[in-house]
């Protein structure tokens, strides 16, 4: 365009220094998108690579058969059953203790230090490594109390893990929950509890749940923290009650990878990796849909 | 926003109403006291944490002298007659994959965050941030396995030369720590940068900066403790992740900051003694206490470092 115009006239191009910095302005975008770009392309060609490698391993029987020494009959039925578990005995304990501590917090606790200090406390025990909460669910569910290397051992130990993020997340949906609602339903008398239980639940639900999906699928993904507490990495039982033994996914995958090379095992750890993701996916996009379901405009 | 719900206090003076209000009927004493007994667990978590590593730490103290673990450079503790307990060996090897996961996670991150928050149109942030997030959702145990089928075996390598670089390296975990942690530094500096005042901004459009010098000159700097904030969590997540160091670099303590070489880490020792199941009582046992400890200790200063940063950086602009 500057080309065509007639000479006469006073380019508005930039010229010189001006023209470097904006050259090199207009080159920065490429590099910063190049970067973004990378780390998308790093989790699309995990995917890729996953289903490479063990989409072949996939099958009906794959989900349903024990552990094996040959990798080709291996399967992920007791670690899928453990996880199945361990994960829903964690949400029952979880939950209710999650939403009842962000309740406090918000709604009732009085504004003081001691509160604050509770505040802080549970933003720092999100901060704590998962080992750590592995090696105190060894010293105090397993051994103390002598819960064993048990589902409910692992359960609880594990609730107290993802139970910070579930605080926090349902304060944060308690927060959302506008005080004028709260002061309706006051002035027509309702006590601060039926507040709570009529108004102010119901419109943080949606936040509340999001919080506790996305803090499950940590659950659902942890291996260290249970490898910590004894969790078996092959077994060959179906658990029947909290009070059994078990195996769970990640373990079995941990397992797998670790597994002398060159067997096939890989597959069998890449298989299990899909399925565990399958789930984790799928706990995620619940989240996600309940999130833009009740988005408030 | 993530910063903001996990530090954030409301305001003083928010929905005040509810505490004023008298409770009503003995029932409602009761489920008022419920719910303390609720927010009793996560203070009582704490105090559990602290109790258990001092307390086997003593223990652990008792039989190994405070000398040996801090100035001997050699953690031997497996061996039978004379194991040695120091403690450098296993820090060293953390600080190396720490150094190396950081020298590839913070250009990235903070580019892609910059990338996100000056650079790219609102509907591509909105499609890309949810996908860098995803990231953040993959549990640690699939980085482990990439890292060792992918990263060693198919990149290092054969591009390095097999014998530059063995089957354990800090290299390959360091790698995908930090494709691990990519999404913590992203988000959470976008949230800052995203939070400097359009009118910094515009003022230095309105001097003709051109937007890579808004971005680094202006917005970068003014979102520094936010950006430290992000890295600091980073940091924290790192020293602390498990199964990727225990399986892709190894489980041989080694004093090197050398990424090709195996290490073990603080998080992978006790990894270690977890798999084997140590006796209560034994020094082994005892010593993973005294690791978790120096373990925990590290990431509880660098969260309280965060926070202070968070806390700063919203007093500045809100």
């Amino acid at each position: 365009m500057a080309a065509a115009a007639p000479a006469s006239l006073v380019s508005l191009r930039a010229s010189g220094q001006l023209a470097r910095r904006q050259f090199i302005s207009r080159l920065s975008r490429y590099v910063f998108l190049g970067a973004t770009l990378l780390a998308i392309g790093v989790l699309a060609f995990l995917v890729f690579d996953i289903v490479k490698q063990g989409g072949g391993r996939l099958s009906w029987d794959f989900l349903t058969t024990y552990p094996s020494r040959f990798a080709e009959r291996a399967g992920v039925r007791a670690g899928l059953l453990g996880t199945i578990w361990v994960v829903g005995t964690t949400i029952v304990l979880t939950i209710p203790v999650g939403i009842g501590t962000a309740i406090w917090i918000e709604e009732f606790a009085p504004r003081n230090r001691l509160t604050q200090l509770v505040r802080l406390n549970i933003a720092n025990l999100a901060g704590v490594p998962s080992i750590i909460y592995g090696i105190l669910g060894l010293a105090f569910f397993v051994r103390f109390t002598e819960l064993g290397s048990t589902i409910l051992a692992a359960a609880l130990t594990l609730s107290l893990m993802i139970l910070p993020i579930m605080i926090i997340t349902a304060q944060e949906a308690v927060r959302q929950v506008p005080p004028s609602i709260r002061d309706g339903s006051l002035a027509l008398g309702a006590t601060r509890l039926q507040t709570v239980w009529h108004h102010v639940l119901p419109g943080a639900v949606p936040g509340m749940a999001t919080g506790a999906i996305l803090a499950i699928s940590r659950a659902a993904g942890e291996t260290a923290a249970l490898i910590m507490i004894g969790a078996a990495a092959f077994a060959a039982f179906d658990p029947t009650s909290i009070n059994d033994k078990f195996s769970l996914l990640p373990i079995q995958i941990y397992g797998w990878i670790i597994a002398p090379r060159g067997q096939g095992f890989e597959a069998n750890a890449a298989a299990g990796i899909i399925v565990m993701m399958m789930g984790i996916l799928t706990l995620n996009l619940t989240a996600a849909i309940i999130r833009e379901r009740f988005r408030r405009p | 926003m993530a910063t903001q719900t996990a530090f954030g206090a409301p305001p003083d003076g928010l929905h005040q109403g509810l505490r004023k209000k008298p409770l009503g009927r003995p029932g409602e004493m009761i489920v008022m006291a419920l719910l303390t007994a609720c927010a009793a667990v996560s203070v009582i978590t704490t105090f559990l944490i602290v109790f258990v590593l001092f307390e086997e730490t003593l223990g652990f103290f008792e039989e190994v002298s405070l000398a040996d673990f801090f100035l001997s450079t050699e953690w031997q503790p497996l061996i039978g007659n004379e194991p040695t307990f120091g403690v450098w060996e296993l820090v060293v090897g953390t600080l190396n994959v720490l150094i190396w996961s950081m020298v590839i996670a913070l250009p990235l991150g903070l580019a892609a965050a910059i990338y996100l928050s000056e650079y790219a149109h609102p509907r591509t942030r909105r499609i890309l941030k949810p996908i860098l997030e995803a990231l953040a959702s993959v549990p640690t145990v699939v980085y482990a396995f990439f890292a060792l089928t992918f990263v060693t075996q198919d990149i290092l390598r054969p591009f390095l030369g097999t014998d530059q670089i063995g089957f354990f390296n800090a290299l390959a975990a360091s790698i995908m720590l930090a494709v691990m942690v990519l999404p913590t530094i992203t988000s959470v500096s976008e949230d800052a940068m995203a939070n400097v005042p359009r009118e910094l901004r515009e003022a230095a459009y309105g001097l003709g900066a051109t937007r890579l010098e808004v971005a680094t000159r202006i917005v970068v700097p003014a979102a520094l403790s936010g950006i430290i904030a992000a890295v600091l969590l980073a940091v924290s997540r790192v020293i602390g992740e498990t199964i990727i160091v225990a399986i892709a670099a190894g489980s041989t303590p080694n004093l090197t900051l050398d990424p090709r070489d195996t290490v073990q880490t603080m998080t992978g020792y006790m990894l270690q003694v977890g798999l084997g199941e140590a006796a209560r009582g034994t020094v082994q046992y005892t010593s993973l206490f005294a690791i978790g400890a120096t373990l925990f200790v590290m990431t509880f200063s660098l969260n309280v470092l965060a926070m202070w940063f968070v806390r700063r950086f919203r007093e500045e602009y809100e």
